[in-house]
C-alpha cells in the first residue's frame, strides 16, 4: 500500500475580513493524515472562521486552502465533502425527530449506507435511546449524536469544533476513546478547542492562534521547548532532607520549599533525568516524589501572554 | 435528484412533528365545512348549485388565510435552521444549494396542498352530502378551479416567505416581515387602491390602469380567477356586471400567478446562494 505525502489539509497564508475586522491574518497550516491537530485559542481567536474556511463555506480573503487534495472554493470540493465529517460547536438537532430518523436523514444524504446508522448508535451506547425524540436526550447524549452524525460514511477527515465543552469526565474519555479509533483507523483529525487540559494526550500537535495570528504550532514537547516552559519536581521527606536537597541545587536550579516537608524544583524538561539521578545519589530518605511537566494550559496561557509581535514571522 | 427527495421528506416529516400540516388541515377544515354550511342554508332553490355558492365564499375566506398559513409555515424556514446551526451543518453536506431551498418549498408546498385539498374536499363533500342533487350535477369544474388556484396561492406566498427567510439573519424579524407582507398583499393593497377610487384622482386614472394594478397582486389576481371566470361564481360575487373590456381572461390571470410563483422561487435560490454563513 503507498501512502500518499500529500497533506490532507494544507493552508497557505490565509487571511480573512470580516469589514475593518481582521479574523485570520497570514495564517498557514497542515495536517497529515492520521495526524490529530488541535487548533486552540480563546473565544474569538478566529477557530471558527477557520474551520468554516477549510469546509470552504466561505471563502478566504488572501490565501489558498486545499482540503484532500481540492481547492476548497473550487466546485470540485463538493466531491470532497462525501468523506469530511463536521461537528459544529453549537447545534440543535430538530427535537421532535428521533435519534434515528435524525441519523438516517443525514446518512442519506452522505450516501452511506443505513446499517452505519445502527453501528454508531452501538457504539456511541445510545442503542436504548435511539428511538426516542431528542427532546428527552441529555447534553451528553446529544453530543454523542453529533459526533455519531460527523462519523457517517466514514470519514478520511474530522473536524470537531469544541466536541467535548460542557461535558463530564466519563461522557468525554468515550468520546476520546472513539476518536482514538478513529485516529487508527488512518482518519485524520482536527480538533478545535479553548479548553485545553481536556484535549492533552490524544493530539499529536497544536497550533495556537491568538487574534487571528497563529502564535505556536508544533507538538507539546515542541511548543514547550521554544517557550522553555519548566517541569517541577515536588519531593516531599522529612525537614533535614529538605535541607539538604536545598542546599545542594540551589546554586544551580530554581528551588522553593513550600512547606517544612516540601521542596520544589523547576528544571527544564531536559534536565529532569539527571537531576533526579543526582537526588538518588544523596541517598536521603523521601516519602514521595511528583513530576509535573508542564499542561497544556500552562503553555498555552504563556503563549497568549506573548506580546503579539512575538508570533514567529 | 435522490438528495432532493430526502430534503422534501424531512421538510414533509418536520412540519408533521411540529403539528403544522394538523394545524394547517384543521384550519382549512373547520373553515370550509362553516362556509359549506351557512353558505348553502339561503340559497334555498335557486338555479345555482350550493357547491358555485360554496367556492364563492372558501375564495373570499382563502384569499386572507391561506396566504397567512402559508407564510407562517416558510418565514423560519432558512432563518430557523441557521439560529439551530443545522444550516452551516447542511452546507457541510454533499447537497447543492439550489436543493436544500427547493427541498424546503417543494415539502411545504406538499403540506399546504394536502391542508387545501382535505379542506375543501371535506366541504365538498358536505354539500354533496346535504344537497339533493346527483354526485355528477354539482360544477366540479368551479371547485377543481378553486383547488388549483389556492394551491397556486400558497405556493406563491411560501416562495416569498422562503426568500424573506434567506435574506434576513433572525427569525423574529422575519416573522414580523411575514405579517408585514401579509398586511400589505391581502388587506393594504386594496384598502389602497380602494381609496385611490374613491378619491378625485380617480379621473385622471384610466380603467386600464386600474385594472392591471389590481390583477398585479396575486391575491387579486386569485380572487378574480375564482369569481369572475365563470357564470355563475360572477353572478353570485357581483362581478357579472363588469363590461367586457374590464375582464381578464382566465390565461392572464393564471399566468400572473405562475409569474409571482416564479419570481420568489427564483429569488430564494439566488439569495440563498449568495446568503452568508
Amino acid at each position: 500500500m503507498k501512502m500518499s505525502i500529500k497533506p490532507v489539509v494544507s493552508a497557505l497564508g490565509v487571511s480573512k475580513n470580516f469589514g475593518q475586522v481582521k479574523a485570520l491574518q497570514d495564517v498557514s497550516l497542515t495536517l497529515g493524515k492520521g495526524e490529530c491537530l488541535a487548533l486552540v485559542g480563546h473565544n474569538g481567536a478566529g477557530k471558527s472562521t477557520l474551520i468554516k474556511i477549510l469546509l470552504g463555506l466561505i471563502p478566504p480573503t488572501r490565501g489558498m486552502v486545499h482540503v484532500m487534495g481540492a481547492d476548497v472554493q473550487k466546485r470540485g470540493f463538493k466531491k470532497c465533502r462525501q468523506h469530511i465529517g463536521f461537528l459544529p460547536e453549537q447545534i440543535l438537532f430538530q427535537k421532535n425527530m428521533t435519534g434515528r430518523e435524525l441519523l438516517l436523514f443525514y446518512a442519506k444524504l452522505k450516501g452511506a449506507p443505513g446499517s452505519q446508522v445502527n453501528d454508531l448508535f452501538r457504539k456511541f451506547e445510545l442503542e436504548a435511546a435511539a428511538d426516542y425524540r431528542i427532546s428527552t436526550y441529555s447534553k451528553g447524549m446529544r453530543q454523542k449524536l453529533g459526533l455519531a452524525q460527523a462519523l457517517l460514511g466514514e470519514p478520511e477527515f474530522l473536524i470537531l469544533d469544541e466536541p467535548t465543552s460542557g461535558l463530564d469526565p466519563m461522557a468525554r474519555q468515550k468520546i476520546y476513546h472513539i476518536l482514538g479509533e478513529e485516529k487508527q483507523k488512518g482518519t485524520s483529525i482536527l480538533i478545535s478547542s479553548h479548553v485545553l487540559t481536556e484535549i492533552d494526550d490524544r493530539v499529536d500537535r497544536a497550533v495556537i492562534l491568538n487574534s487571528g495570528r497563529v502564535v505556536g504550532d508544533g507538538t507539546l514537547t515542541g511548543l514547550t521547548q521554544q517557550l522553555a516552559i519548566q517541569s517541577r519536581i515536588v519531593i516531599e521527606a522529612t525537614p533535614a532532607a529538605c535541607e539538604r536537597i536545598k542546599t545542594v541545587f540551589a546554586h544551580e536550579l530554581d528551588i522553593q520549599q513550600t512547606t517544612q516537608r516540601h521542596v520544589v524544583i523547576h528544571c527544564e524538561q531536559a534536565r529532569k533525568v539527571p537531576i533526579l539521578n543526582s537526588i538518588y545519589a544523596l541517598g536521603i530518605q523521601f516519602s514521595d516524589i511528583r513530576i509535573i511537566d508542564p499542561t497544556l494550559e500552562e503553555i498555552f496561557g504563556a503563549y497568549m501572554h506573548m506580546d503579539r509581535g512575538g508570533a514567529n514571522g | 435528484m435522490a438528495n432532493l427527495l430526502t430534503l422534501v421528506a424531512k421538510e414533509i416529516r418536520d412540519s408533521y412533528r411540529n403539528r403544522w400540516v394538523a394545524t394547517a388541515i384543521l384550519i382549512m377544515t373547520a373553515l370550509a365545512l362553516v362556509l359549506s354550511f351557512i353558505g348553502s342554508a339561503p340559497v334555498g332553490s335557486t338555479s345555482i348549485s350550493p357547491l358555485t355558492v360554496t367556492v364563492v365564499s372558501l375564495s373570499s375566506l382563502s384569499v386572507f388565510f391561506i396566504p397567512l398559513i402559508a407564510l407562517l409555515l416558510s418565514y423560519n424556514s432558512i432563518v430557523g435552521e441557521e439560529e439551530r446551526g443545522t444550516l452551516m451543518l447542511l452546507l457541510t453536506y454533499p447537497v447543492s444549494r439550489i436543493w436544500i431551498a427547493l427541498g424546503k418549498f417543494i415539502g411545504q408546498l406538499a403540506v399546504l396542498s394536502l391542508a387545501i385539498l382535505i379542506g375543501y374536499g371535506v366541504a365538498a363533500l358536505t354539500v354533496v352530502w346535504a344537497g339533493d342533487l346527483a354526485f355528477g350535477q354539482y360544477d366540479w369544474g368551479v371547485f377543481g378551479k378553486l383547488i388549483l388556484s389556492s394551491v397556486m396561492l400558497g405556493a406563491v406566498f411560501l416562495g416569498i416567505g422562503i426568500f424573506m427567510s434567506s435574506v434576513l439573519k433572525e427569525s423574529a424579524t422575519a416573522a414580523a416581515w411575514a405579517i408585514g407582507i401579509w398586511l400589505v398583499f391581502v388587506v393594504l393593497f386594496d384598502l389602497g387602491l380602494l381609496g385611490l377610487l374613491s378619491s378625485p384622482a380617480a379621473n385622471y386614472l384610466p380603467d386600464m390602469v386600474v385594472k392591471w394594478v389590481m390583477i398585479a397582486n396575486p391575491a387579486d389576481a386569485y380572487r378574480m380567477f375564482n369569481l369572475a371566470t365563470s357564470e355563475d361564481t360572477a353572478l353570485l360575487s357581483g362581478m357579472a356586471g363588469l363590461r367586457a373590456d374590464q375582464t381578464v381572461t382566465a390565461e392572464v390571470m393564471l399566468s400572473v400567478l405562475m409569474a409571482w410563483i416564479a419570481l420568489p422561487v427564483l429569488a430564494f435560490c439566488w439569495s440563498f446562494q449568495r446568503r452568508k454563513v
